[in-house]
């Protein structure tokens, strides 16, 4: 079909079609929020449930019309029965993935068509599975039906089936005032004038940057400030594929960061430049926003 | 059983689009070459094999009678099914044994709708077609069902269908059989017409069997209505040289093979099968002739050709052809 369509088939108000005895108690039930199944002669339980066993051609129903409750197969196991509640979770079975989906499908965004054993079945229902990912989907898993509101008798009063819960999600924000003093303080005011404030070992000579007040290897009080960057070079980096507020797109590089002078790094973000071309050894340069360091960005050749 | 052969069988070169014929001008050039190829004008039985909702147009195929000039009246038929099965009809009415001839044609113009969601109207009404379950879906659920090598019965398929004339000219090798529009004839002989003739591929079996609607009560890794047709056709009674597969989706070859027993020895669709081009209610039709073909022209002694219709391979129907009868 190249072009939009010039000819339509419809028929108005579509087709008026019986169900007939088992095919209509199994749209009963379902516009009731019940999946039931039908028991063959060989104590096999079709779902959905057919008229006639598929194996053997015989008539499921043991009394044509019957219309009385879902029997329990286990608490009533002496009684004849032909309907047996099945569900409603079950297993998937073969599936495939459909992205995009069609108009006509059930789902607006990408899910599965699956065969699905519900529990106390012996044949699988076709359905579709809102798995979010295809990632998500393998045979085995475990699917439940999401119900629509409004049930009018029909196989889509089922809207589709959606995994068990196996995660839930914990939300942690507390809140704090923080005040930076002592050695941070003065490294904070060093960066709100373009600064990176560094302090030098009167013993081992290291430098360490942001600036500290005592050396970390040999414990010596460090009286020595000194000033290191803003060029530097990359030591080692990353590239994260989740998204930060503080930076520019995803993925973003966070990189470290040997400042000129220094002999640590420190670990900052790396912009301006895609995260493929970023490389050990790079030499880049700290761009400054706002009385801080908004990033690290390639050193331009001058 | 009464002996039945192939007598002639034409194709159109087939399309992926649609050239603007009416169905009777498609099907007008297949008919006159079968006349040709048999030397027969008029036919003791006609059948046909199509779906109006290819077209869109209630009744078309009706219309598409106008191609063959059915006055005065003729003995006609028609199922709304590929043509395989129309031929299977016509065997049947060659059985009775008061008619000789049958005309077999099946035709269809697959690019003027949406051939995914039309095959949904095939679905039962109540527990699949609501759902929107469309061709790729369902045949997406039976291929998660089978371990194929799908690629290499693309590429296979591909690599053939370039010394078939009347196949499509695909840029690369597909494991969906493309949208085609086209047709087909086959001549069906039988009792003193087989004496007049000696390039005959008879049909030395042919049955269908089907499997259940809903893909939920199958096993969709195998094909047991396959198997059950190919063993009432008799393919396991002698070596097969070529298969000719309704293979509307790659890994349906492997189940196929698997179920009608074929072996390394065999050449699986060497005309590229559906997967070179599908003229769907012509696709399984053209199997038997190309099957047929290959028996005429000597390059297969014994050759086999299979069809389906219906969701996920429901229904087969497989033959068996050979120059005995």
């Amino acid at each position: 079909m190249p072009s939009e369509p010039n000819h339509i088939l419809e028929f108005p108000g579509g087709y008026t079609r019986s169900t007939g005895p088992v095919i209509g108690r199994f749209l009963t039930e379902l516009r009731a929020g019940r999946i039931v199944g039908v028991r063959t002669a060989a104590r096999k339980v079709l779902v959905p449930p057919l008229e006639y066993d598929p194996e053997t051609g015989e008539p499921t129903l043991t009394t044509p019309g019957q219309t009385g409750p879902v029997r329990d197969p286990v608490r009533e196991p002496a009684l004849s029965y032909d309907f047996v509640e099945v569900g409603p979770a079950g297993t998937v079975r073969e599936w495939t993935w459909v992205d995009p989906p069609r108009k006509n499908h059930p789902l607006d965004r990408p899910f599965a068509w699956a065969l699905i054993r519900l529990d106390g079945a012996d044949t699988s229902l076709v359905h579709a599975v809102d798995a979010g990912t295809v990632k998500a989907m393998r045979a085995g898993l475990r699917v439940w039906p999401r119900w629509r509101p409004d049930r009018v008798g029909s196989i889509t009063d089922i809207e589709c089936f959606v995994p068990e819960v196996t995660t839930i999600v914990a939300n942690v924000r507390t809140a704090y005032t923080v005040t930076p003093g002592g050695a941070l303080g003065r490294y904070l005011d060093g960066l709100s004038r373009n600064v990176f404030l560094a302090g030098q070992c009167p013993t081992c000579r290291s430098v360490y940057v942001p600036y500290r007040l005592s050396c970390p290897q040999c414990g010596s009080v460090i009286d020595d400030e000194v000033e290191v960057g803003p060029g530097g070079s990359v030591t080692t980096f990353a590239i994260n594929n989740l998204p930060d507020p503080r930076a520019p797109q995803v993925p973003f590089v966070s990189a470290y960061i040997l400042l000129d002078g220094a002999d640590i790094p420190i670990i900052a973000l790396l912009a301006e430049v895609p995260a493929g071309e970023v490389a050990e050894g790079m030499r880049v340069r700290a761009v400054f926003e706002g009385g801080t360091v908004k990033w690290f960005a390639p050193e331009r050749e001058a | 059983m009464r002996p039945v052969a192939v007598a002639a069988f034409a194709q159109t070169t087939h399309t992926d689009h649609d050239t603007g014929l009416s169905e009777p001008e498609l099907i007008l050039p297949v008919i006159q070459a079968v006349r040709a190829q048999s030397g027969l004008r008029e036919f003791g039985f006609t059948c046909s094999g199509s779906c109006d909702y290819l077209a869109g147009a209630p009744f078309s195929f009706v219309s598409a009678l106008d191609a063959l000039g059915a006055w005065p009246p003729i003995q006609e038929s028609h199922v709304e099914m590929d043509a395989a099965f129309a031929l299977y009809e016509a065997w049947v009415r060659l059985q009775h044994g008061d008619v000789d001839s049958a005309l077999v044609y099946g035709f269809g113009k697959s690019s003027l709708g949406d051939l995914r969601e039309i095959m949904t109207l095939q679905l039962d009404p109540y527990y699949l077609a609501p759902l929107g379950l469309d061709q790729l879906s369902y045949a997406g659920l039976q291929g998660s069902a089978v371990k194929s090598d799908v690629a290499a019965i693309a590429r296979r398929s591909w690599e053939s269908a370039r010394s078939n004339e009347y196949a499509l000219k695909l840029p690369e090798p597909v494991e969906t059989a493309p949208i085609t529009d086209g047709a087909a004839a086959i001549v069906l002989v039988a009792g003193d017409l087989l004496q007049e003739r000696t390039d005959l591929a008879y049909i030395n079996g042919i049955a269908h069997r089907i499997d259940p609607h809903y893909p939920g009560m199958r096993n969709l890794a195998r094909s047991a209505s396959a198997a059950a047709a190919a063993t009432a056709a008799g393919v396991g009674k002698g070596h097969v040289d070529v298969a000719e597969l309704h293979v509307q989706f790659a890994h349906e070859e492997t189940i196929l093979v698997d179920a009608l027993g074929l072996g390394a020895g065999t050449d699986i669709n060497p005309s590229g099968g559906p997967l070179a081009a599908n003229p769907v209610m012509a696709t399984g039709l053209i199997r038997i002739g190309e099957a047929a073909r290959r028996v005429m022209d000597g390059t297969a002694a014994r050759a086999v050709a299979h069809a389906t219709s219906g969701p996920c391979l429901q229904q087969n129907l497989v033959a068996v052809l050979s120059r005995e009868s």
